[in-house]
């Protein structure tokens, strides 16, 4: 809905960079070993360059606001899948289950 | 309708064009509803033809017809056939095509292209399902459970992937259909003046969009393990098999709302239309609908109270599940309540929709015994499990299609069917499922575990009425189809509203014209106004 919105070459090339920026990040901190925060780490990075295509290379962030509502809908049945499926997991360890 | 003396009353969708080429390229949803209803017959006649298969072999104990290998795959195909190919594209695909768009005053689906390519979606999924047959079959149950789904013969892949493209079919239309509803409204038609198979209709595309992705993911990560052993599933390689029962249950239990909720819509729209009266508790109704669809994603876990699942997440999905009965028995009471002191019709498409209260009802509390996380620790994986779905999905969505079918019949080719005829078909297949599915729960109650090829001598008896009871249902629909097909050629001409029912798909001709209303209909008043 709305006007048609344009988004500038420069902003693209400045998101591209932060793309590639990010995936050296990723790159460089795969050589420590952080235990447990090693996939929390991986995770965020990757949490970022999401977002940052899905505001500018999928015009999230100037759409109608109900692409925004669809798109968190899918992310909050993720997280139900997640939280669910953790529950089990967690607690089987807790209990000393021992599969 | 006094407006009709321009338009040439004998054109109809059916016959505005003609050619098969025509049928196969067609944008009109009636149409493609139609090409639905023949795919789905063709498939429910193969699926059934495996169940009567099944019922066969379990007539005596040890070998009756097949060997144990064989038999795994018509259980198999059983399952899938069913689940995948007939019900869940049963009611929205097959009926919600063709009324949906009717009931809301509108031209057509939002995307009819979309509608299409959803048809070929299915009929492409069947096709690479039915490849499976050549690798031996696939014998693992339409869950295809890992370990063993990891391990078995290729014919799973084959199956898998299928089942994997049949989603897309069943996305494409649930996005149409929310679409449709938010867009193609009639003037004057608001939410609360929507029939409620269209509400029925809506919360089913909502599950649609967003469960069937996840039976996608996981279908791909199986084909995957198998493939390329990338250890999501396998422990030997740091994966947990119980981790594909938490992502197939995720979509699976959705969709037996997706399969459920359309049907409940069916019901309702049969049992005002009957009763010559409004619905009672129509909000209360159309909220239940989306309640259910809501609280569906948070139950799944109830399928694997003894899988190794940890008790913390039995009792927390134990607890949750049994909500599912509350927004349930609000619909129930309301159909009830709307026939007391109706003026009734027993007219076939009538008996069908009481046969769905009757055994829905017995489907739905044996689903709070399993519910019960200490008694499904003895119910788990026995014949009582079989007996109660199939009492939920046969007696209840497949009693709502064959009323649908015989209710939107006359709209659909201008014709009736027999009612006596219709009528024989209902008790056919009423006793015979009783006969057939009752003695499952007794026989689950002793003990008798699901899917086994054989049984202990002290199951014989019951398990032959059982036999006995699938070969009536056979029957039955035997009968049925011969009377649909007569219906099509010979049957008595259907007027524009036979059964002098509200909804807008009664207010233009049968069969409707090709842009379904000549006039564009304006609705002033909700969709049950009898009395
Ligand atoms: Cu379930």
């Amino acid at each position: 809905m709305g006007a048609h919105h344009i988004i500038p070459a420069k902003t693209f090339l400045n998101v591209l960079i932060a793309l590639l920026f990010l995936t050296f990040v990723t790159v460089w901190v795969a050589q420590f070993d952080f235990g447990v925060m090693n996939a929390f780490i991986a995770m965020a990075v990757a949490s970022i360059k999401g977002a940052l295509v899905l505001m500018y290379f999928m015009h999230l962030k100037y759409d109608d606001k109900s692409y925004l509502v669809i798109f968190f809908t899918g992310i909050f049945f993720l997280f139900v899948f997640f939280f669910f499926s953790q529950l089990d997991i967690v607690t089987r360890i807790f209990e000393g289950n021992t599969l | 309708m006094s407006a009709t003396t321009t338009h040439d009353s004998s054109k109809n969708y059916i016959n505005h064009e003609s050619g098969i080429l025509s049928w196969l390229t067609t944008l009109d949803h009636k149409r493609i509803g139609l090409l639905y209803m023949w795919t789905v017959l063709t498939f429910f006649a193969i699926g059934g033809f495996y169940a009567m298969l099944i019922r066969t072999e379990l007539f005596t104990a040890g070998k009756t017809i097949v060997d144990a290998g064989t038999y795994n795959q018509f259980m198999t195909f059983h399952g899938a056939i069913m689940v995948f190919m007939v019900i869940i594209p049963g009611v929205p695909a097959f009926l919600g095509n063709f009324v949906l768009p009717l009931q809301l005053g509108a031209k057509d689906v939002a995307f009819p292209r979309v509608n299409l390519l959803s048809w070929y979606c299915l009929i492409v999924g069947a096709a690479i399902a039915l490849c499976s047959l050549f690798y031996n079959g696939a014998d693992t149950g339409w869950t295809f459970y890992t370990p063993y789904s990891i391990d078995t013969d290729n014919g799973t892949v084959w199956l898998v992937l299928g089942a994997f493209v049949m989603g897309f079919s069943s996305i494409l239309t649930g996005l149409n259909f929310i679409a449709t509803v938010h867009k193609l409204r009639a003037p004057g038609m608001t939410f609360f003046r929507m029939p409620l198979f269209v509400w029925g209709l809506y919360s089913t595309a909502v599950l649609q969009v967003l469960a069937t992705p996840v039976l996608g993911i996981t279908l791909l990560l199986l084909a995957a393990e198998r493939i390329l052993g990338i250890g999501i599933f396998d422990p030997d390689l740091g994966g947990d098999p119980v981790l594909f029962q938490h992502f197939f249950w995720f979509y699976s239990h959705p969709a037996v709302y997706i399969m459920i909720l359309p049907a409940m819509g069916i019901v309702s729209e049969l049992i005002t239309a009957f009763s010559r009266k409004t619905i009672f508790g129509y909000k209360a109704i159309a909220f239940s609908s989306i309640g259910i669809a809501a609280v569906s994603f948070f139950v799944w876990g109830h399928h694997m109270f003894v899988s190794g699942q940890s008790e913390v997440a039995g009792i927390v999905f134990s607890f949750i599940t049994m909500l599912v009965g509350v927004p349930t028995a609000i619909k129930t009471f309301n159909w009830v309540a709307t026939m007391f002191q109706g003026s009734v019709r027993f007219d076939a498409p009538l008996l069908f929709a009481m046969g769905f209260l009757f055994l829905f009802t017995i489907g739905g509390v044996t689903g709070i015994f399993l519910a019960v996380t200490a008694m499904d620790v003895h119910f788990h994986d026995t014949y009582f499990v079989v007996a109660h779905f199939h009492y939920v999905m046969v007696g209840g969505t497949l009693m709502a299609i064959m009323g649908g079918l015989y209710y939107w019949f006359p709209k659909m080719f201008g014709r009736m069917v027999s009612d006596f005829w219709a009528r024989i078909t209902f008790l056919l297949i009423f006793i015979g499922f009783n006969v057939t599915f009752f003695p499952q729960f007794i026989l689950g109650a002793m003990g008798m575990p699901r899917r086994y090829y054989d049984y202990l001598p002290a199951y014989e008896s019951l398990n032959k009425i059982s036999t006995i009871g699938a070969w009536t249902i056979g029957t039955g629909f035997l009968i049925a189809l011969g009377v649909i097909i007569y219906a099509m050629k010979k049957g008595e001409k259907a007027s524009d509203n036979p059964w002098g029912a509200k909804t807008l798909e009664w207010q233009t001709s049968s069969p409707p014209p090709h842009e379904n209303f000549i006039n564009d209909p304006v609705v002033t008043a909700g969709p049950y106004e009898y009395r």
